[in-house]
């Protein structure tokens, strides 16, 4: 076919946790510029089982941007070189023929590679267990407008709320630091009244949780932000701050 | 106090630290720079020696000069202390060159930027804060006519013989005119900026401080939370005309006047 790319891929591949990895390099021959960088991948993994070599292990779901599971470092940047996207929403004709395009796994203490490109993110699901909900009385469902809530704030809080739990903040921030993971979390209750009641607490045990697990702190270098493919801005991060500062100093 | 002894132990907790002594250590410079600034003043040395006088006299700003050395200690620890923290947060680097897009050099090299500067911080005060304080050094005498200001007569005395007169300073009213007897810190500064590799190693530091501040400053209130369309330009114009441009231009111009001079 014409029009087709021949790539070199340099790919981190890793047997288990226990294990170190390496670099492999591999031929990637014949890709449409039309391809998501994921099904390259499945192309490429094709070649390599008919080797005899073990597929490259990388994590996917929905395949159309709103999962957040394909986790990759791509020539240096979170989900690769186009803004706001994920990796499976990035494609072939994003690159040049004949480049080589290196893949690794998010970097983080927090995320230990678990197999080659896949990385454990129990580390946000324990963050999010620790408060990132509302608790609710069972019963029968109250008035739609019982609450109001203002359209200046519901707006914001589904802007926090778009926030998929990818991880590119992490792997962006070169601290490791997760804190525009959290304070997406956070800030999407903390804007509602119905998050109100809780959110003392939730911030606390929140950002306890963040700590522990490893990730480091901000800097505010915003490199988060750029990364993001929802585009959660860092003024997250300054409501987390206050939000915190607030829950551990003034009351109770 | 164990909520506040948590606070501070936090990653948040230890952002606020670092904001809150990185502001007041920023305001301390605005003060810093304008009494310096009786440095470019042709007068022997007088106005300059007699701001010395007062700032290591005056009690409040005694007071506020033990709160100052703290504050750049905690700093210093705690940055120190981030940093490490934060390189343990990614044990494996990345092997592809990482593209920095949306951040800028400085946010990206604090610590760095910082421990120049506490290099430097700890030259500069052995060059001039330790040896106005227990140092030997010489003394002026200065005579001024009262009405005028108008300096009549300046002599020095030097470190030896005012040691051996055990010199307090003082000002004095003498027949009409006005005598004042301090240490010659301005004296000791211009011999130290006759050296161009001390003058470079200012400047050089001041550049350090430019950077420092460049993001510091602005980031400060990002931690702070006190961030809002509003005034978010009005902070970073601040931060990078005043904190990043004036204030680091000023202090540079410094040892340069002496160079040159």
């Amino acid at each position: 076919m014409s029009g087709n790319m021949n790539l070199t891929l340099k790919v981190w591949r890793q047997k288990n946790a226990k294990e170190s990895g390496r670099f492999e390099t591999y031929a990637a021959k014949g890709v449409s510029p039309d391809m998501s960088f994921l099904e390259m991948l499945d192309v490429v993994n094709e070649d390599l089982s008919k080797t005899g070599i073990d597929p490259i292990a990388f994590d996917h779901d929905c395949r159309e941007g709103i999962c957040g599971t394909c986790s990759m470092y791509i020539n240096g940047r979170a989900h690769g070189p186009v803004k706001g996207v994920t990796a499976c929403q990035l494609h072939m004709r994003s690159f040049a023929d004949g480049e080589t395009i290196i893949i690794e796994p998010w970097r983080a203490a927090a995320f230990p590679v678990i197999r080659d490109l896949i990385v454990d993110r129990q580390a946000f699901e324990k963050i999010q267990q620790a408060g990132g909900f509302v608790s609710v009385n069972t019963g029968s469902t109250p008035d739609a407008n019982s609450i109001p809530v203002s359209k200046v704030n519901a707006d914001e809080a589904f802007n926090s709320a778009a926030c998929i739990g990818c991880g590119a903040c992490v792997a962006a921030c070169k601290n490791s630091s997760a804190m525009l993971f959290l304070s997406a979390k956070v800030s999407q209750y903390a804007l509602l009244p119905q998050g109100r009641v809780e959110a003392k607490k939730r911030v606390k045990d929140m950002l306890k949780v963040h700590d522990d697990a490893g990730f480091g702190a901000c800097t505010n270098t915003e490199a988060c932000e750029a990364e993001c493919p929802k585009g959660i801005s860092v003024s997250n991060i300054a409501r987390l701050n206050r939000e915190y500062a607030a829950a551990m100093l003034v009351g109770e | 106090m164990t909520n506040l002894f948590e606070f501070l132990n936090s990653s948040v907790g230890k952002k606020w630290l670092m904001a809150l002594t990185g502001l007041f250590l920023s305001l301390f410079l605005i003060v810093h720079v304008s009494g310096n600034l009786a440095l470019f003043k042709d007068d022997g040395g007088l106005a300059f020696n007699q701001y010395t006088v007062f700032m290591t006299t005056f009690p409040p700003i005694k007071v506020i000069s033990y709160l100052l050395y703290a504050t750049i200690i905690i700093h210093a620890i705690n940055g120190f202390y981030l940093v490490a923290k934060n390189m343990k947060a990614r044990p494996v680097k990345y092997e592809a060159k990482k593209n920095n897009t949306g951040t800028t050099w400085a946010s990206r090299n604090m610590g760095i930027l910082g421990t120049i500067l506490l290099i430097f911080i700890a030259t500069h005060l052995i060059h001039f804060w330790y040896e106005y304080k227990f140092g030997e050094m010489d003394w002026k005498t200065y005579v001024v006519e009262a009405t005028t200001d108008n300096i009549l007569k300046e002599e020095v005395i030097t470190a030896a013989d005012a040691k051996a007169q055990h010199l307090k300073p003082a000002t004095m009213d003498y027949m009409g005119n006005k005598i004042i007897i301090c240490k010659d810190l301005y004296g000791v500064v211009a011999t130290a900026f006759k050296d161009p590799l001390v003058v470079a190693f200012y400047v050089i530091s001041m550049l350090g401080l430019s950077y420092h501040l460049l993001h510091g400053f602005q980031s400060a209130f990002q931690t702070l939370s006190i961030r809002g369309k509003n005034y978010q330009g009005l902070i970073k114009g601040i931060g990078t005309f005043v904190f990043a441009i004036i204030i680091p231009a000023l202090f540079a111009a410094m040892p340069i006047y002496f160079l040159t001079r």
